[in-house]
């Protein structure tokens, strides 16, 4: 059974469920207390600490232990800006239109909370205009907000040109990057080595779901979102996720370890994907979204014209084959995608786009199986979808 | 029977989740769809995060697999604005008729079609009748649910498609085979209201989309017996809410929307012994002969009336109030739909 969404979630790492399994049966103790048990699962903790620390380029005491990516996000952009504004430094607050929306609606709560909020654009391939960047920065900007790289489309942004600009325009900013893609497959500590804020989810690299780690370097101010009993430097209370914190260590370990091996398979298989979506139907009949020199290696997005992205996924679910299209809104309803439409993409090609994403386990029989099941399911709703038909 | 491939359109309502299980006992290749037609993360009225998860839940029970379409754009714009602007034209629209036709037997139907499914279901009581001369369309078996009436519009080709497992059932059978089957919408209440309307009501509704225009209320001789705060509040033959002092009962007579003027007099002056029908389709592709008799339902749970289809003219055996331009007239013979169209 192809499963082509490793974008959406990843399997657990063996790794990552041998580093869990003792503290779900066993050892069961919170690390915020004064005895064996307590102490047996703090230094797990603390030891994890290390690992993410040393994965991401940064040092232990950096590492704030998050419920995921969302929640770092939530609390890397709310955290700095309303910190800054407690200081009185600023009020601005500079992102992209194609962040997730984890870090988009963090900032739209923000501007409802009296933040000046900028979005800038992209260009065709899904890169930020760095010149609008640098026209959205002054003195007053507090926070800048850019992914590593892009959840739909895959493209990896320009950090080093980002940062450099935003210590340019914008001096007194925190400059935040949602690294929640790219931790699979990027060097974090090289790509986003001038962010004081780093984002990254553990279920997208084989960790478990429902933990992901905030990077806060030294000199970085934030408030928390959640106020409790004052764990993570009081930055993210709440008992720890002791196994959940041990398998994101212990899966990023893993995936820094197998990088030099998996990225050439999995960049592999990516074009074997592509290359036979493409060479199985005619000219024309398939695009590809995102810029491809900027791609993360396990990321296929790609346009079917004339062809619903909806009716498509249903056929692909009917042959096994699991894939994604736009985001997912409460409902479960797909929704129009906000990167592709900041990238200039019609509306109508936007429906006709699905989201091919591989992993560390996939295989080339699955690809294959995978081509033969979308262009036949392609081929079948060619020319037949998009009408209202006049009737009565 | 021949397994099918049937895909099945789950409000998340009582009736499409029978009609779910009803075909999967029957052995057929079920899929459970949920469309969403309206608004974003509001939990209230149609498509609601709340009726998507119970039918997601009942076709997780029944272990058949669930999808959201996301008809919204489609629904907006030959649902939400046709009926806007019939309410701006002086019209009385409805709505659901409008969804039956653009959406679930139009882009609902295609869509099931291009991605191979042999038919598609719904909840609706009404049932699908297979004949020597093709397939008809009958009023469900509880009179009081029976929905054949927004079905007007189905063409036999459309019936070949279709299967209304639930036509065959009283309501008080589908709650208690729900109930015997343990679905979580069993008891589970009707809609009733126009699904995107919610908060606030159809006038306020309207009063944000800039068609509640105030103006008078006159007696057909034009003298100003009164003023509204909209003409859109107001439907031909409608009696109650006239704001009237008490007196002799009066009735819309007539809705200007241009002049904002309301018309209102006695039942006596609502009285017609026809109405015009615009945009009239037939089942069976053919309209029944002029000099049959045949049964007219021109409101949802109107009692029929006698009448002739004569052209675009159905003529009333006995005079009836004026149809309120906008609404659906549907044509019986019997228990069996013929066609219909809107009063003009």
């Amino acid at each position: 059974m192809p499963y082509l969404d490793h974008a959406a979630t990843t399997p657990l790492r063996p790794e990552a469920l041998e580093a869990m399994l003792p503290f779900l049966q066993g050892s069961f103790g919170n690390p915020s207390g004064q005895h064996a048990a307590a102490r047996a699962a703090k230094t797990a903790i603390e030891e994890a600490r290390e690992q993410v620390a040393a994965a991401l380029g940064a040092k232990p005491a950096e590492i704030v232990f998050t419920g995921g990516g969302t929640e770092a996000d939530n609390l890397a952009i709310k955290g700095a800006a309303r910190s800054a504004r407690d200081r009185g430094s600023g009020d601005g607050v500079v992102t992209t239109a194609i962040e997730h929306h984890a870090v988009l609606h963090s900032c739209d709560r923000l501007a409802r909370d009296g933040f000046r909020v900028t979005k800038v654009g992209v260009d065709a391939g899904g890169v930020v205009d760095l010149d609008a960047l640098a026209a959205a920065l002054d003195d007053r900007t507090t926070v800048v907000s850019v992914m590593l790289a892009n959840n739909e489309v895959g493209t990896v942004q320009p950090l080093a040109a980002v940062t450099a600009l935003v210590a340019e325009g914008a001096p007194r900013a925190v400059f935040h990057t949602d690294a929640v893609q790219a931790a699979a497959w990027l060097d974090v500590a090289a790509g986003a080595a001038g962010a004081a804020l780093i984002a990254v989810s553990a279920h997208k690299f084989g960790g478990p779901k429902g933990v992901g780690a905030l990077v806060v370097r030294q000199g970085a101010r934030l408030v928390p979102v959640i106020d409790g009993g004052g764990q993570e430097r009081d930055l993210r209370s709440g008992t720890h996720n002791v196994a959940g914190i041990v398998g994101m260590a212990a899966a990023l370990t893993a995936t820094v370890a197998r990088r030099g091996e998996e990225v050439p398979r999995v960049a592999a298989r990516r074009d074997r994907l592509a290359a036979g979506v493409a060479g199985r139907l005619p000219d024309g009949a398939v695009r590809s979204n995102g810029d491809p020199a900027r791609k993360l290696v396990n990321n296929c997005h790609l346009a079917f014209p004339g062809v619903e992205a909806e009716a498509l996924l249903l056929l692909l679910d009917r042959d096994g084959v699991c894939a994604s299209a736009g985001s997912s809104c409460a409902s479960g309803a797909i929704e129009p995608s906000h990167v592709l439409a900041a990238m200039g993409l019609p509306v109508d090609l936007a429906r006709s786009s699905v989201r091919l994403t591989v992993g560390w386990p996939t295989t080339e029989a699955e690809v294959d199986e995978a081509v033969a099941v979308i262009t036949a399911g392609v081929e079948r709703l060619a020319g037949r979808a998009g009408r209202v038909p006049a009737r009565g | 029977m021949r397994p099918m491939r049937v895909l099945v359109a789950m409000s998340g309502g009582v009736d499409s989740s029978v009609a779910a299980a009803r075909l999967l006992a029957e052995g057929h290749n079920v899929t459970g769809v949920t469309l969403k037609l309206w608004g974003g993360e509001s939990d209230s009225g149609c498509c609601s995060v709340a009726d998507v998860e119970d039918a997601r839940r009942v076709a997780a029970q029944l272990g058949i697999p669930h999808y959201t379409f996301n008809f919204a754009d489609d629904f907006t714009a030959t649902v939400v604005e046709p009926y806007v602007g019939a309410h701006a034209a002086g019209l009385t629209p409805n709505p659901c008729v409008e969804c039956n036709r653009s959406i679930k037997f139009g882009r609902l139907l295609e869509r099931a079609e291009a991605t191979g499914f042999d038919a598609l279901a719904t909840g609706h009581h009404a049932r699908v009748i297979a004949t020597p001369a093709g397939f008809e369309l009958a009023r469900g078996r509880d009179g009081g649910k029976d929905q054949s009436y927004v079905l007007y519009m189905l063409a036999e080709a459309d019936l070949a498609r279709l299967r209304l497992p639930v036509g065959e059932m009283t309501k008080a059978d589908v709650r208690a085979e729900a109930a015997a089957l343990g679905l979580r919408t069993a008891e589970k209440a009707e809609s009733m209201e126009v699904c995107f309307i919610t908060r606030g009501g159809r006038e306020r509704f309207l009063a944000e989309r800039g068609v509640m225009r105030a103006g008078a209320v006159v007696d057909p001789a034009g003298r100003v017996l009164g003023h509204h705060d909209g003409a859109a509040r107001f439907t031909i033959g409608q009696r109650r809410g006239l704001g009237m002092a008490a007196g002799e009962r009066r009735y819309v007579l007539d809705v200007d929307p241009a002049a904002g003027a309301v018309t209102v007099g006695p039942f006596e002056a609502l009285l017609r012994d026809e109405v015009r029908v615009g945009g009239l389709t037939f089942v069976a592709d053919a309209p029944p002969r002029a000099t049959e008799p045949l049964l007219v339902q021109v409101r949802a749970h109107a009692t029929p009336v006698e009448g002739r289809l004569d052209g675009e003219v159905v003529r009333f055996a006995r005079p009836q109030p004026r149809v309120a331009p906008g609404q659906v007239v549907a044509l019986y013979r019997g228990e069996t739909l013929l066609g219909g169209g809107l009063a003009v």
